[in-house]
């Protein structure tokens, strides 16, 4: 195979799986556009489905539970998750060992079953009478279950990098004078910075995709994963397709944007040590 | 006696007639709704009641541009906030409800379920003097066996199983549940992907009642769904609707309203109400044993059964309707369609699902996914398979460890 041949095997294999990626997405967005109910013919362009999208209370107050739950169980979750890295970071060997396990249980698990369990452990706090006349289950059951499958994504993002790190960075920033709290703010938190981000933002897209586990845990309140589920006897409605095209868009913008301000950041350190060390090569 | 009767009737319709004109001014809501001014709509508003109504998705008029919000009109009515949430199958609510996990003031299961949630005491009585809208239902869709006297349910919708048909597919209209067995349209055919609804197709065909009085009377049924098996294309519910639009199949068993609505999708389709007898189904509005707000609740479901109201969910939702006034109101199109409102002899035929016995329940659930699982042999090994590449992976994974323990020991 001579070299032209090998690059346009690359590329073929590259262009393969990316429509594998974006393909359905794709589609997704051309039938979001789609006149008529149909997700086989496309018989004309209408942008109805966007404008009946925003006079749909109910897929509407679905989003706005699902995106505050996501945030609000991230936020707490990657503190907790975080703290509970540095705990960990300073057991034994055997300790860590020990609760790391532990920690990837859930993950491993399948999210039934951590669904049902922790639905029962509502229910048997309910018949304990805590939790008044409404019961217990709604907002703060969602939240509770949310926050316990998001900690163990935080563990194993945080850890890792909390490993990595000298430990002689905190006894040096001690030996300059740092009280310990001072130490962990001043320099381990910005060390560590870049893992708690991607454990926040993996902790919000888990949040937002999760079906099972809310759907056992959000007594009569409803997220948008449920809200399309119970869609499934009549038909997902077009309007499902212009939402996620608009979040899709949302993403991609956002991480668009992160990444031309990281590489535009990255290009001026660069130039600022660029020219420091064409002054220093002058003296 | 009698004449005493007649006369105490004709004083309280003279009565009646005096008053009404004095309190009974229709209430508008909005421009198309308005309800009867005889009610006390407001009378729990300052109890900064929500009422939590847990409906089938996309079960209710609002929601799309083309349709009218009714939830809205209603608390704007009574002062009432409903939060408005919905399930996907009778067997869900009935799950969330049995698990404890959530507390419901209205609900509207399916006939079936109504009268095993009936029997298992998880519905109150209703008080029908705060649904005085229940006068209007009509008498062909009360006393059904799952609430005989109707003291729990008020029927929402109704409807029947049609077999839809795409005729460009087809070499003649079929008329019958066994037209779903011709070989000649194998791979062509879609079928109900959900025990209930298929089992009654099948046991209909072979001249059985759908619902089945012994376990064996189910296995046979069963025998007829296996020998189907190879012809199906696929299992399905709501796919139906794009598969069939789409031209993918020439045959689907669906419910009646939203064959309508495929038929105004793609005119190639017809549909018909097969011979043999078809399931007729009555979805009804409920209150749950639990409901937090059952007056409320009552009032919700009377708004439900206004005309005006009852009117903007029909045509929404696309199944019929129980109450005559509101047919009165629909297009001639609709209103004579033999598919939604069909005559006489297909009601005469037509069977109503009634509560399982849990053996019978049970054995047609295991039936019916060992059904889906034969001839797929596949996927018994598959099991064994996956098993044993996993018990390979972890063995390889120790041994490394245990040589990687042996080096380092030198």
């Amino acid at each position: 195979m001579n070299k032209r041949q090998s690059i346009l095997l690359q590329r073929t294999y590259l262009i393969l799986v990316f429509c594998f990626m974006y393909l359905p997405i794709a589609v997704m967005i051309a039938f979001s556009f789609n006149e008529s109910k149909s997700r086989a013919l496309f018989t004309g362009f209408t942008l109805d489905w966007y404008k009946s999208l925003f006079h749909n209370d109910m897929i509407l107050s679905a989003l706005g539970l699902s995106l505050v739950l996501a945030l609000v169980s991230s936020v707490i979750a990657t503190v907790v998750g975080t703290l509970a890295t540095i705990g960990i970071n300073s057991m034994s060997r055997k300790g860590q060992l020990l609760v790391n396990n532990i920690s990837y249980v859930p993950v491993v698990n399948p999210e039934i079953i951590t669904g049902v369990s922790l639905m029962l452990l509502f229910v048997f706090v309910q018949d304990k009478g805590i939790g008044g006349d409404g019961g217990v289950f709604g907002w703060l059951t969602l939240l509770v279950a949310h926050i316990t499958f998001n900690v163990p994504y935080v563990i194993f993002n945080v850890g890792p990098k909390l490993r990595q790190l000298d430990p002689s960075i905190y006894n040096a920033a001690l030996d300059l004078g740092c009280t310990p709290r001072q130490a962990f703010f001043k320099v381990i938190v910005p060390q560590l910075t870049p893992a708690i981000l991607s454990a926040f933002l993996i902790c919000l897209t888990y949040s937002i995709d999760d079906f099972m586990i809310s759907y056992f845990n959000s007594g009569t309140m409803q997220t948008l994963p449920i809200a399309i589920y119970a869609m499934t006897r009549k038909k997902v409605s077009p309007e499902i397709n212009a939402l996620s095209a608009v979040m899709f868009v949302v993403i991609l913008a956002i991480i668009l944007i992160s990444n031309h301000l990281d590489s535009r950041q990255y290009r001026r350190t660069q130039s600022a040590v660029r020219s420091a060390m064409a002054e220093e090569g002058n003296k | 006696m009698k004449r005493r009767l007649l006369a105490l009737l004709l004083a309280g319709a003279v009565l009646t007639g005096l008053c009404l004109p004095a309190f009974a001014q229709d209430i508008t809501v909005t421009d198309s709704i308005t309800v009867s001014g005889d009610y006390d709509w407001d009378r729990l508003a300052d109890e900064k009641i929500t009422l939590n109504v847990y409906n089938w998705g996309q079960y209710i008029s609002g929601g799309d541009s083309d349709s009218e919000d009714v939830l809205g009109p209603f608390e704007k009515l009574t002062g009432i906030r409903v939060n408005y949430t919905t399930y996907d199958s009778n067997e869900s609510l009935y799950a969330k409800l049995k698990s404890g996990g959530a507390s419901y003031d209205v609900i509207i299961p399916s006939e079936y379920m109504v009268g095993r949630m009936k029997n298992e005491g998880m519905l109150l009585p209703l008080d029908f003097d705060n649904i005085p809208n229940f006068s209007r239902i009509g008498e062909d869709y009360l006393g059904w066996d799952f609430d005989p006297d109707n003291t729990y349910s008020v029927p929402y919708t109704w409807g029947t199983t049609v077999l839809i048909y795409n005729t460009t597919m087809v070499e003649e209209p079929p008329t019958k549940w066994a037209d779903m067995w011709d070989v000649r349209y194998a791979n062509n055919i879609l079928m109900f992907n959900n025990s209930r609804d298929a089992y009654a197709i099948a046991a209909k065909k072979i001249g059985l009642s759908m619902n089945p009085s012994s376990v064996k009377e189910v296995s046979q049924v069963m025998e007829e769904l296996k020998e189907q098996k190879e012809m199906v294309q696929a299992y399905v519910m709501d796919e139906i609707f794009d598969k069939m639009e789409g031209g993918e199949a020439a045959l689907a068993p669906y419910y009646a309203g939203d064959a309508i609505t495929m038929m105004e999708e793609q005119p190639d389709l017809a549909c018909v109400h097969p011979e043999e007898g078809v399931n007729f189904f009555v979805d009804s509005m409920c209150i749950p044993a639990g409901a937090k707000n059952k007056e409320a609740a009552e009032i919700f479901i009377n708004y439900m059964c206004e005309p005006d109201v009852a009117l903007l969910n029909i045509d929404y939702i696309g199944y019929s309707t129980p109450i005559p006034e509101v047919w009165e109101m629909l297009d001639e199109e609709l209103k004579y369609s033999e598919i939604a409102y069909p005559g006489e002899e297909v009601m005469e035929r037509a069977e109503v699902f009634t509560v399982l016995p849990d053996e019978i329940n049970a054995a047609m659930d295991a039936q019916w996914s060992e059904m889906k699982s034969f001839d797929a042999e596949g996927s018994g090994w598959m099991v064994i398979v996956t098993l044993l590449l996993a018990l390979g992976l972890s063995v390889f994974n120790i041994w490394r460890k245990l040589r990687k323990k042996w080096r380092d020991n030198y």
